[in-house]
């Protein structure tokens, strides 16, 4: 089981060039809007045609520019959840479930599918209703169901929560794991929502204006995104460029501040980040004098912005995120920070 | 009373119809593919005949299809004349309501959601499938306005008709040219008759069109 894709595509203003491969179980494509993350699911899926490169799925060739090799969408076994899950609206829940089973030649084994499709996902007397008749959980199920009875290989899902309420976004992905864990086979997810990114995955690949920055496993990336594009993506707050002093310390000229930190920094350290939620005035470590500049309220956290006594004008505010019943009576005049928590990025 | 030109009028809008509603839909579906530039110049040369003057369609007909003309003196080795005949007057009628149809196809099938089509080749059906199963369907209500305006002028031609095939009672004659001929010849009753004959057959139309649309939107409603 496994998905190689190597791919390039020009599209003028903008080049789409990402190398991975993803094993059994779920991989995010994580980056902005517009990074070209949708545009390599339309590759895979063979939607879209790549300028050159190779995509090879469970040993079998999809796309191959040397060998000119390019199998239509039909007879790549890919499955594509649309963001907007592109239900025929012309069609019953039913008709559109069987659109997956077309290639089934048996009428009974159709019918014996689709009854066994339907209740899996808990679809029940709604096999006569139209699409637009559904709720958006619903129709992210029927969508599904018409998916996974085509049996496919591998199962691309284009940002799947975003045509859905916040309400029902959060119960939705807990339905929607443990399905993707049953299907037991690859999941590759497009997202620009880290959350969504954290709860669905094992791996990431985090894209950046059509590059492929790094694949890593969820955890180890938000523990380490180790790029700045990638601190970013995964909600670092506070970064500023910092150049190395030593083996454990750093110097960050915009805050007026040197870091010490925990891991080893290499040579072509590139920016420091901090996290908004790690800063503490108990920490031990990494101690500066502080000055609050902002306040902002969240519902059930509060964001403190402070400027470090030393750190230049034009740099912007620290933030400081912490829930309110912990935010302090005074602002303290000292914040750290501990070493273990000092992201070192590099290109 | 002569009937003919009501039965001429009406067979030849009929078959101009069909005629125009498979062309229109194959070059809207053609021209969506092309790049850009080709596609600019082929949109101008099809939308033309609704732009230019009947009369001006129908001279270019007679240039090419004129019985002294290659083309007119090829097809007239086959007996096919379209010439002063009934059936040019449904190639008049074709070439004028064309556009008509090629451009409401059209701006049906570019506002068509191209995710639908995507989702149905990966869910494997066949491209010919997705076409009339899916496409055909979402842009149904486009390509009905498209047929029945196409009708209704292929109905109420006169000027290309009117060059290519004139007016012979009881063979050519149709009611756009019967009314004129009429009240040129000071028959003012015949010519109101004939008027009548037509506002009728187009109230009807436009009336069948708003209770397709009306029951269309009640089922999308329900």
């Amino acid at each position: 089981m496994s998905l190689e894709v190597r791919i390039k595509k020009d599209f003028g203003a903008f080049r789409l060039d990402v190398d991975f491969t993803a094993e059994n179980g779920v991989t995010a494509l994580l980056g902005a809007s517009g990074c070209g993350k949708s545009m390599t699911l339309k590759c895979i899926a063979g939607i879209e045609k790549p300028d050159e490169g190779r995509i090879v799925l469970d040993g079998a060739v999809l796309f191959d520019s040397e060998k000119r090799v390019n199998l239509p969408p039909q007879r790549r076994r890919v499955g594509y959840l649309f963001q907007s899950y592109a239900l025929f609206p012309n069609m019953s829940v039913r008709q559109n479930i069987l659109c997956g089973l077309c290639q089934e030649k048996d009428r009974a084994v159709r019918e014996k599918r689709l009854a066994e499709m339907l209740r899996m996902m808990r679809l029940e007397g709604l096999e006569n209703h139209k699409p637009s008749q559904l709720s958006g959980g619903q129709q992210q199920r029927t969508a599904l169901a018409r998916i996974l009875v085509s049996d496919p290989k591998l199962l691309l899902l284009d940002e799947p929560f975003s045509a859905l309420d916040g309400h029902l976004r959060d119960s939705l992905k807990i339905e929607l794991r443990d399905l993707l864990a049953r299907f037991g086979h690859e999941v590759l997810m497009v997202t620009h929502d880290r959350n969504e990114a954290y709860n669905m995955s094992e791996r990431i690949a985090v894209m950046d204006a059509g590059r492929l920055l790094c694949v890593k496993p969820t955890k180890a990336l938000f523990a380490d995104p180790g790029s700045v594009q990638a601190a970013v993506l995964t909600g670092c707050k506070n970064i500023a460029p910092a150049r190395k002093l030593d083996a454990h310390t750093a110097e960050v000229p915009d805050w007026g501040v040197k870091l010490t930190t925990k891991q080893e920094i290499r040579d072509e350290l590139r920016a420091v980040g901090i996290r908004a939620h790690y800063f503490s005035p108990d920490a031990r470590q990494n101690r500066f004098p502080v000055r609050f500049a902002e306040e902002m309220e969240e519902p059930f956290e509060t964001i403190l912005q402070f400027r470090c006594e030393g750190q230049k004008e034009d740099s912007p505010p620290i933030w400081w995120r912490l829930p309110k019943d912990k935010k302090p009576q005074r602002f303290p005049e000292e914040l750290g920070v501990a070493a273990v928590n000092v992201l070192l990025l590099y290109d | 009373m002569d009937w003919y030109p009501l039965l001429n009028s009406l067979r030849i809008a009929a078959i101009a119809c069909v005629l125009v509603f498979f062309t229109g839909i194959f070059f809207a579906c053609y021209a969506a593919k092309l790049p850009r530039a080709v596609k600019g110049v082929l949109d101008v040369i099809l939308t033309l005949p609704m732009v230019l003057p009947p009369t001006v369609c129908g001279y270019f007909l007679l240039l090419i299809f004129g019985v002294k003309r290659p083309l007119g003196m090829f097809l007239m080795k086959f007996g096919i004349k379209f010439v002063m005949t009934w059936y040019g007057g449904v190639l008049a009628a074709a070439v004028v309501a064309f556009p008509l149809m090629y451009r409401t196809a059209r701006g049906a099938f570019e506002s068509f959601d191209q995710n639908l089509a995507w989702a149905g080749q990966t869910l494997g059906l066949s491209n010919g499938y997705i076409f009339w199963r899916i496409r055909m369907p979402a842009c149904r209500q486009g390509i009905l306005a498209g047929t029945v305006l196409a009708f209704a002028r292929a109905l109420g031609e006169y000027g290309a008709t009117s060059m290519l095939i004139g007016y012979t009672p009881g063979r050519t004659a149709t009611i756009s040219t019967t009314v004129y001929q009429l009240w040129r010849t000071n028959d003012e009753r015949g010519a109101m008759f004939w008027v009548m004959v037509n506002l009728a057959i187009s109230t009807v139309v436009l009336l069948t069109v708003n209770m397709l649309e009306a029951r269309q939107k009640k089922a999308v409603r329900a």
